[in-house]
């Protein structure tokens, strides 16, 4: 996600990273070259004009600083500009006094209404809630179909009738404070920004229900009508923030990147995946650098975290120290890891992860062929890798279904790559060294100072 | 320190994992690994990808006969179609709101080249092609070809006209064989729906069709498209939901050419076009269309005109796993101008065939690039409206005509 534009602006910087200063003339192609970057990802033409202003006079406020190399004073002009305009600060969740705490999803057709309804549902049941989805959506055949469903996976409450939207709110409600729901969760049909009538509607439904957080659903890859619509939508709603969807696309997510210049709302949360449990908080720092391309660790650490099953990680770390790290270790890891969801999406989060990898698809397929490989090894062959000569290579291959070469790659990478994780695995020394990730063989070199920012994302988070 | 461990082993295990994938195919040149395995359900096999239930049958479907209700006999005949000058006039009225300020003015300046791309880029033209265009015009202005603002307008609506493809819009229907129609795309553009109206819309015109409810992952898309097929009285197969969608569309096709219906009309789930897995089923899909005795007609790439610049991504990576021969351009009633359209025409060579332009079957039309062109250019105000007084549905305002 985003990549289009993290690219552009690796582009642009790797151009500044060797200069010794910048001339004017230096610092206006840089500025092109940003606008240029954020119209291709489809920022509002209006906020991209804004965004390099600000920069620009980020730039000139800080031009007599001897600290920083030109590259690092524009990375960090753009870097500040970045969080300014994704919504600086996170909008926190809060819970009525007298429940329920009701949410209201409004959007164009298509956004994900539906879906993003059915995700915070389980994420409010997630924080320990009991939330209660209202199908308001009478409009689209098969929505309240398609909510009941998704009520019934996640396991929570539905409501709908076959009156009128207002109505269905007005019982909705009712019936919510009789059954002890202390989340409501309205879903409402899509409708053009345009479109008078169902506005006035929908402002209605708001009327009855009297939300604590009505919410847009964006669709990451829309373009520049994103603006006009969140400004028509937040009018007749008065909006407290934007729930993006599809975000786990190639999009390069400008709308995202507007919607707070326009409304001054922030993007709340973020679907980045079809299950329902990929949906998740939305952080503008961390979104800024991962744009720029610096990753985002505090995703994937919470991430991590819920997934991980910390003991055995503990342990695996443990033994990836003493260089005792064995196949079978790395088939429970991968398991973890596998929870954690698509491991593309989890590349995307580290930093100076190579974009070649990053753009590679390591689909469950690939996972799964890996996974074949080592559980046709004997116990023994997984404990010492070294004992499996050719014979054994033919056996393990075709009791996987795989050629031998495949197993060759595997039994290579898993040495050399057990090899340089002793040498960096030394993690209490570890922050010392920030040298960042050595060379790995196999791999497209990755840019130093890519795990140095590993550290300072801990210290961040720990203090 | 524990999440550090935590990541690092995760980190480590991406690695080992990154490195087999890329280093083989650095070294060597073929990557094996990443060769999709030929046969199988990408879907089933790929379980946890998705969410889904057990499937112990996946291959059975069940089909609905539908027996022509008689329900809602008026709402769904399909009357007189819009144009879609007369559909686009919320659009219209920003972007001619651009032009008309620079028609007005008397002399070209950086104001009207900012103006000008202003208005493209909000049209989600995209840069490249807005650059392009508008570099082109600079030259012949600065050679004094173009001399007012009103020529610059009128020769950059030329030159739009241009970047449309000379390309064959109509839907092929071939006589005496059932045609199979493959409509695909991302999430949420309106493929379900068009469905409908295309059924609704052919329906009507006395041709036999199916409609194979391929989207068996949406919770609930089985039953709206059964509702579509109910008003459109066509038959309908349906799957299991997380069912094989393949299958689904088999039995459809079946079912066509032993009734020797005219058109199956197959719907799909919507992906987003960057997962592998989805679009290597979408490719089986299209494997099994090609194998059945049905002639594939039409693989119709549904996009929402509210796109962006991803519209160019989306239209690549459907073309390329199953070669679409048109796109069906939807929800332009909205604000959204979907200039992107205009990029996907020139870089693909995909002819827009239908745009979608409303609510109701009667407002999925046919395309005409001249009159899109057209529309974009019509301006709301320092026109005579000569046709206000017979406009009750708030479009009077922009209905005038432009110079």
């Amino acid at each position: 996600m985003f990549d289009s534009l993290s690219d552009r602006f690796d582009a642009v910087f790797g151009k500044l990273r060797n200069r010794g200063r910048l001339t004017e003339a230096d610092v206006d192609e840089v500025l092109q070259e940003i606008r240029t970057a954020l119209l291709e990802a489809d920022v509002n033409i209006t906020v991209a004009r804004k965004f390099v202003s600000q920069v620009k006079e980020r730039l000139v406020g800080i031009e007599t600083s001897k600290s920083l190399s030109p590259s690092q004073q524009v990375l960090k002009a753009v870097h500040l500009e970045l969080i300014e305009m994704l919504g600086g600060e996170q909008l926190r969740i809060t819970y009525a006094q007298r429940p329920p705490t009701v949410v209201l999803l409004a959007g164009l057709q298509g956004a994900g209404k539906t879906t993003a309804a059915g995700k915070l549902a389980r994420w409010f049941k997630s924080q320990g809630r009991n939330p209660m989805l209202v199908g308001a959506d009478l409009q689209r055949p098969g929505a309240v179909d398609q909510l009941a469903t998704l009520a019934r996976q996640v396991g929570v409450a539905m409501f709908s009738e076959p009156t009128d939207p207002v109505t269905v709110a007005k019982n909705a409600m009712a019936t919510a404070r009789e059954t002890g729901r202390d989340v409501v969760i309205v879903d409402t049909a899509g409708r053009l920004s345009i479109d008078t009538e169902m506005m006035e509607q929908v402002r209605q439904v708001s009327a009855t229900v009297e939300p604590h957080f009505t919410f847009l659903v964006i669709d990451a890859m829309l373009g520049q009508d994103a603006v006009g619509v969140a400004e028509a939508f937040h009018e007749t709603l008065n909006l407290d923030g934007v729930i993006l969807s599809k975000l786990d696309g190639d999009a390069r997510g400008g709308a995202a990147l507007s919607v707070k210049g326009v409304t001054g709302k922030p993007v709340v949360f973020a679907s980045v995946g079809e299950k329902l449990s990929e949906f998740e908080p939305f952080y503008p720092d961390r979104m800024a650098q991962r744009i720029l391309g610096m990753g985002d660790m505090l995703t994937l650490i919470e991430r991590a975290e819920a997934s991980f099953d910390r003991d055995v990680a503990e342990k695996a770390a443990a033994r990836l120290q003493e260089g005792r790290f064995t196949f079978d270790d790395f088939l429970e890891q991968l398991a973890q890891l596998r929870n954690m969801g698509p491991i593309s999406g989890i590349l995307g989060m580290l930093p100076g992860v190579p974009k070649e990898l990053k753009n590679a698809d390591i689909g469950e397929d690939q996972l799964s062929r890996v996974e074949a490989i080592i559980r046709s090894m004997t116990k023994q062959e997984r404990n010492d890798p070294s004992i499996i000569n050719g014979q054994r290579r033919q056996r393990i291959a075709a009791g996987s279904g795989v050629t031998t070469s495949e197993v060759n790659g595997l039994l290579k990478q898993f040495k050399e790559v057990q090899k340089m994780m002793k040498s960096v695995g030394r993690i209490p020394g570890m922050k010392g060294k920030g040298k960042g990730m050595p060379n790995i063989p196999g791999l497209p070199q990755m840019p130093s100072g890519g795990l140095g920012d590993l550290p300072s994302g801990f210290g961040k988070r720990n203090g | 320190m524990e999440y550090l461990i935590v990541s690092l082993v995760a980190l480590f295990a991406i690695l080992i994992l990154g490195g087999l994938l890329l280093g083989p195919s650095k070294r060597r040149g073929t990557d094996t690994l990443l060769e999709p395995p030929a046969q199988g359900d990408r879907r089933q096999t790929q379980a946890p990808t998705r969410e889904r239930r057990d499937l112990d049958s996946a291959g059975q479907t069940q089909t609905l006969d539908r027996e022509a209700p008689p329900a809602e006999p008026d709402e769904f005949v399909i009357g007189e179609r819009p144009r879609l000058r007369d559909r686009l006039g919320k659009a219209r009225g920003m972007f001619g709101g651009y032009f008309g300020g620079i028609r007005s003015r008397d002399k070209i300046d950086n104001e009207t080249w900012d103006d000008l791309e202003e208005a493209l880029i909000r049209a989600d033209v995209g840069v490249a092609t807005t650059t392009a265009l508008l570099d082109d015009l600079r030259s012949r202005v600065k050679s004094e070809s173009i001399k007012t603002p009103a020529a610059l307008l009128d020769a950059l609506k030329t030159d739009l006209k241009k970047e449309m493809i000379q390309a064959d819009r109509t839907l092929r229907l071939e006589p005496g064989v059932t045609n199979v129609w493959l409509f695909v795309g991302v999430n949420g553009v309106g493929k379900t729906t068009t469905i409908g109206k295309v059924g609704l819309r052919y329906g009507q015109q006395d041709k036999s069709i199916v409609m194979a409810a391929g989207d068996t992952f949406r919770a609930a898309a089985a039953e709206q498209l059964t509702i579509w097929s109910e008003r459109a009285k066509a038959d309908i197969v349906r799957g299991q939901e997380n069912g094989d969608p393949g299958s689904v569309i088999f039995d459809a096709i079946a079912r066509g050419v032993a009734r020797k219906s005219d058109l199956v009309l197959a719907d799909t789930a919507g992906r987003l076009h960057t997962k592998f897995n989805l679009m290597e089923e979408l490719k089986k899909i299209r494997r099994i269309i090609d194998k059945s005795e049905a002639q594939l007609s039409e693989v119709l790439l549904v996009l929402d005109a509210t796109t962006g610049q991803n519209g160019l991504a989306q239209a690549k990576q459907f073309s390329d796993a199953v070669d679409c021969t048109g796109v069906v351009l939807t929800k332009l009633d909205g604000t959204a101008k979907g200039g992107i359209a205009l990029a996907i025409e020139k870089e693909f060579g995909l002819p827009v065939k239908l745009v979608g332009v409303g609510e109701t079957a009667a407002d999925l039309i046919d395309f005409d690039p001249d009159e899109f062109v057209d529309a974009l250019f019509e301006q709301s105000s320092g026109q005579p409206s000569e046709q206000a007084g017979g406009q009750s549905d708030g479009q009077a305002s922009n209905q005038a005509r432009s110079n």
